[in-house]
């Protein structure tokens, strides 16, 4: 039996997240009252140089929780979110921001509202992680306003949050995949925002780094406040860590919801376009999704012992991603 | 798609239980440990400078003393000396100085707005861009003076723009597509060079050979002051670019997520490059590696890190050195600095290729 099952944390299956812990006096935007949607997408339409991706988006993100994005292999999960981030701008409909339009506020104060960790970010040569995150300081510096205490404490905070302290005078480029990937998100962090747009933040590392990566984007949900929307390809992962699924097929959302009502064997299927048994294990609410596919278990293949009920040692199901 | 059944990653290091306060001392420490480096080599740079320029204008086939010298620039009479010292010795070194920190930071500029080592003016053919212009303009206009740069400056703006055009980096970074480009504009401008060379009296074309050689010979007072106007106004303007360029550094979509629009980055760093460029390229001539070098040079000096002004001042101690050489190495001749950065650069560019331990992305 080949099973995709979420390995287990320490995390309860996502909750109410709590009220907001306060990364700060400063916060500002980054306090936010629980409830409601930070961002909404109506009627959104995006596109590369007039081919159609995404078309007529309807998408509300709840505040204070963890939205995640999934879908198969350009499905358009990412344009949808550089459609939030503003990277792209829509041919149609809007996008809100606390109901403005994210299109027409300015730059700079965009920037210190929405945190933005794209996919494949460039590490410079010879930084060390301090001054990295560091770089996350810039939409609240100006020409006039000089580096002050308080940024050092925003970053130290930033540091602190993701446990890259130990790091903080080391070079970037030698670091590992996942501490590499925590920095970042110290980065990112950084700029105080209280909406975070992470694209595949977990993309290239190992399972340990994974979770990793995903329990710190969990703690800074339920301790800082901070709504967070990340794509992701890995569906348990996503049903696990996120209070919020968006399932996106062809360029259109396909399901939106708890992850319990989104990720069902026919969900699945229409999204995926793969076969499968999807399985909520109680009490603790572990996903295990099952891709079927055209062939019969290895395990009850004939010379096989045949283990029905027995969960898998690890091994790679494709499809169900 | 990783697959797991019964696995628990049990075994990951702890994340924080709760948020700590964190030491605000900690970031302020590591930031003061590189400004401390770069402070120290900045110093060391600008003394060296110091040093180089004061051996080029004292020392030689004729040396001044310091007092002669004071007394000459203040204005007293020395026979002989005065004529050396303000017609030849001074003249060169400043012109030297104002041509290595423009090409120096343009070099710099380049290479980190491209990621690339490859990518300085004078291999993306902005340099020959303005050197094309320059030349027509000397040897067919029979141009001189402010024609020659102004000359200059169209043909780099002109290569620059062609450059964004056609390789498509003006919707985004595109370093490969940006160097490619800047190598066949380049080839087909020695060609118009060549022929343009080859049509002109003799006379002149040795001429304007001396001048592509890149030399400080004969500069101008006039041509000094313009350079070091252009200079003063522009390598302020692009170090306050260059505190946006590192973002951009970081990646166009990062960039604009920490609230930087790369483009418009992007164009006002190469706009002052060109301006830079051209304008030292109009006095000197393309005076060969100086940009090219400059860059990687300051960034060995500074463990890793690009720092514009930095790469300015190697550029300026590289030109001075260089024309202290090419004037008094073989006696008798007076080479154009360009040959001696020509002969030298190479080998240099080598070893530091040679010396430099690849990059965990470069190896990838």
């Amino acid at each position: 039996m080949t099973a995709v099952q979420t390995p287990s944390t320490r995390h309860a299956p996502p909750a109410v997240s709590g009220p907001a812990g306060g990364m700060g006096p400063d916060a500002g935007p980054a306090a936010p009252a629980t409830g409601g949607t930070a961002l909404v997408a109506q009627g959104v339409s995006l596109g590369y140089q007039g081919r159609p991706v995404v078309e007529g988006l309807d998408l509300a993100v709840p505040r204070g929780q963890v939205t995640a994005v999934v879908g198969p292999n350009g499905c358009g999960k990412s344009t949808v979110l550089r459609g939030l981030a503003r990277l792209l701008r829509p041919t149609a409909g809007q996008v809100l921001l606390d109901g403005r339009d994210l299109h027409r506020m300015p730059t700079r104060q965009v920037a210190r509202e929405v945190g933005l960790l794209p996919q494949s970010p460039v590490v410079p040569d010879g930084i060390t992680v301090a001054e990295l995150v560091s770089r996350g300081r810039h939409p609240h510096r100006g020409l006039l306003r000089q580096w002050t205490r308080d940024d050092d404490r925003v970053v130290a905070e930033a540091l602190a949050v993701t446990g890259t302290e130990d790091l903080a005078g080391r070079e970037v480029d030698q670091l590992s995949g996942g501490q590499r990937q925590r920095v970042w998100i110290a980065m990112v962090l950084a700029q105080r925002t209280g909406l975070l747009l992470l694209d595949e933040p977990t993309s290239f590392l190992d399972i340990a780094h994974q979770v990793e990566v995903l329990d710190l984007v969990r703690d800074l949900s339920t301790q800082q406040g901070t709504t967070v929307v990340m794509v992701l390809h890995d569906l348990a992962m996503a049903a696990r860590y996120a209070d919020h699924l968006v399932a996106v097929r062809e360029g259109r959302i396909a399901a939106q919801g708890a992850p319990r009502a989104v990720v069902t064997a026919e969900t699945v299927e229409q999204v995926f376009g793969v076969r499968c048994r999807v399985r909520w294990e109680e009490p603790d609410g572990d996903l295990t999704v099952v891709p079927v596919g055209r062939h019969r278990s290895t395990s009850a293949r004939p010379g096989a012992a045949a283990r029905p009920g027995a969960a898998a040692t690890a091994t790679t199901a494709g499809g169900a991603s | 798609m990783t697959t797991l059944g019964t696995t628990t990653a049990a075994t990951r290091p702890a994340g924080p239980a709760t948020a700590p306060p964190g030491d605000p001392g900690l970031p302020a420490r590591v930031r003061a440990r590189t400004r401390r480096r770069s402070g120290l080599v900045l110093t060391a740079l600008v003394t060296g400078w110091l040093a180089a320029f004061l051996v080029r204008v004292l020392l030689g086939d004729f040396t001044i003393t310091v007092p002669d010298a004071l007394r000459i620039v203040t204005g007293t009479e020395i026979p002989g000396a005065s004529f050396i010292l303000m017609e030849s010795k001074l003249p060169r070194a400043l012109a030297g100085t104002c041509a290595g920190l423009a090409l120096g930071a343009s070099g710099a500029t380049f290479q980190a707005m491209a990621r690339n080592p490859l990518a300085s003016p004078d291999v993306l053919g902005i340099t020959m861009g303005s050197s094309a212009a320059a030349v027509f303009t000397l040897v067919v206009l029979g141009g001189s003076g402010p024609a020659v740069t102004v000359a200059a400056l169209a043909g780099g703006a002109a290569v620059a723009a062609a450059i964004l055009l056609l390789s498509g980096a003006a919707a985004g970074a595109a370093p490969y597509r940006m160097i490619l480009t800047g190598v066949a504009l380049a080839a087909m401008l020695t060609s118009v060079v060549h022929w343009v060379l080859l049509t002109a009296d003799v006379y002149r074309a040795h001429e304007a050979m001396v001048w592509l050689t890149g030399s400080l010979t004969g500069v101008r007072w006039a041509e000094i002051g313009r350079m070091a106007l252009v200079v003063a106004v522009a390598l302020p303007l692009l170090a306050a670019v260059a505190s946006r360029l590192r973002l951009v550094e970081l990646g166009d979509d990062l960039a604009h997520g920490l609230g930087v629009p790369p483009r418009q980055v992007r164009a006002q760093a190469m706009g002052l490059v060109v301006v830079l460029t051209a304008t030292a390229t109009a006095v000197c001539g393309p005076i060969a590696f100086v940009a090219f070098l400059a860059g990687p040079i300051a960034r060995r000096l500074l463990g890793g890190h690009t720092s514009i002004p930095a790469a300015a001042v190697v550029g300026a101690v590289i030109v001075v050195v260089a024309d202290y050489l090419a004037a008094y190495a073989l006696p008798g001749t007076n080479l154009p600095v360009g040959v001696v950065t020509g002969l030298a650069g190479a080998p240099f560019l080598l070893w530091l290729l040679v010396s430099t331990r690849p990059s965990r992305q470069e190896a990838a």
